[in-house]
C-alpha cells in the first residue's frame, strides 16, 4: 500500500487566510446587494488580463492579488472606500501589529 | 533551553495584501455594510460545507435515476436547488453529459467562474493562465497531462463558463459499478471528473 499515492489528500480551499477573507468580503457585499456578480466578474477578468500581460499567472497568490485590486478599485469607484482611507487604515493595522506584544490579540486603536 | 523572547517582540506582521484586506474589512464594517460574523460564516461554509461532495451526490443520483438525470440535463438549476445546492450569485447551472462520443471539459477563459454550490472553490490550476488559455486551444494535450487519454472516436467539447452560466460535467458511470448504492457511487466521483479533466474512480 505504501506505493499507492494518496490522491485523496484534501487540498486546502484557501492557501492563505487573507485569500479567504477577501473572498468572504466580496461574497458578503454581493449578498448585501452592494455588488452585482456579472459586473464583478467582468471587472475581475479585466484585472486578470492586465496582470497576465506581464507574466503568466499561477492561479494562487497572484490570483487573489488581482481579486483584491479589483475589489479596491470597485469600492473606490462606488465611493464606498477611498484609496487614501484604505491606506490610512492599512498603516493603522500595521502599527497595531508592530506594537502589540507577541501572543496578544491585535486590535486597532479607536482613533485608527 | 532558555527561551529568547526577543525573537518575537511583537505580533507577527501579516503580508501586505492581508493588511489591505483588513483595512477594507474595517471600513466596510464601520459603515455597516458587512458583518464580521457573516464573513466567518461564509468562510466556514466554503471550507467545510460546500465542496465536490455536493456535485458527487448529484452525479450518483443521476447515474441511478433516469428521471432525475433527464430533469437535470433539461434544467439543472431547480433540480440541484431541491437538494439544497443554491447558487449564491444567482447563476444558472448547466449539466453536460459525457457519452462515448463526446467528452466535456469546463473552463472559464474570462476569470474563474465555477459551479461553487456543487464543487466549492476552484483549485489553483483552474484559475491559472495556463489552464484558462490552453483548455480551449489544445484540450486533448491538457487532458493527457491530467492523465486522461480518450479514444480517437471521442470528441472533446470545451464549455466556457461565465458569471451567469456554470457548467458541471456528468461523467460516464464506470463499468463494474452495477449494484452499488448512491453513497458508494458518490465516493467514485472526483472533483476533476466533474470539471472534465479527470474520470471517476473505478471500484477497487
Amino acid at each position: 500500500m505504501t506505493n499507492c499515492p494518496n490522491l485523496s489528500a484534501p487540498e486546502p480551499v484557501f492557501s492563505e487566510p487573507w485569500h479567504a477573507q477577501v473572498f468572504a468580503v466580496t461574497v458578503a457585499l454581493n449578498e448585501a446587494g452592494r455588488l452585482d456578480w456579472p459586473d464583478w466578474a467582468s471587472m475581475f477578468s479585466r484585472t486578470l488580463k492586465q496582470h497576465g500581460l506581464e507574466r503568466e499567472l499561477d492561479g494562487g497568490d497572484d490570483y487573489f492579488n488581482a481579486w483584491l485590486e479589483t475589489l479596491e478599485n470597485l469600492l473606490a469607484d462606488q465611493g464606498t472606500a477611498a484609496s487614501d482611507e484604505i491606506s490610512n487604515l492599512q498603516s493603522a493595522w500595521e502599527e497595531a501589529y508592530l506594537t502589540t506584544p507577541h501572543g496578544q490579540p491585535v486590535h486597532l486603536r479607536q482613533s485608527g | 533551553m532558555p527561551h529568547d523572547d526577543h525573537d518575537h517582540p511583537h505580533a507577527l506582521l501579516p503580508p501586505e495584501p492581508a493588511l489591505r484586506v483588513k483595512a477594507l474589512e474595517t471600513i466596510l464594517t464601520r459603515k455597516g455594510l458587512i458583518d464580521p460574523e457573516a464573513l466567518d460564516e461564509i468562510i466556514d461554509t466554503y471550507q467545510s460545507k460546500i465542496g465536490p461532495q455536493n456535485g458527487a451526490r448529484v452525479v450518483a443520483k443521476a447515474w441511478l435515476d433516469p428521471d432525475f438525470k433527464r430533469a437535470l440535463i433539461e434544467d439543472a438549476t431547480p433540480v440541484v436547488a431541491d437538494l439544497g445546492f443554491y447558487g449564491r450569485q444567482g447563476e444558472h447551472i448547466v449539466v453536460v453529459e459525457n457519452t462515448p462520443k463526446q467528452h466535456n471539459m469546463v473552463v472559464c477563459t474570462l476569470c474563474s467562474c465555477y459551479p461553487w454550490p456543487l464543487l466549492g472553490i476552484p483549485p489553483g490550476w483552474y484559475k491559472s493562465d495556463a489552464y484558462r488559455a490552453r483548455a480551449v486551444r489544445e484540450p486533448r494535450k491538457v487532458l493527457a497531462e491530467f492523465g486522461v487519454t480518450l479514444s480517437a472516436e471521442t470528441a472533446v467539447r470545451v464549455w466556457d463558463s461565465t458569471a451567469e452560466i456554470r457548467y458541471l460535467v456528468l461523467p460516464l458511470r464506470p463499468s463494474g459499478t452495477e449494484g452499488l448504492d448512491e453513497d458508494a457511487l458518490a465516493a467514485l466521483v472526483t472533483r476533476d471528473s466533474m470539471i472534465g479533466t479527470g474520470l471517476p474512480k473505478v471500484p477497487a
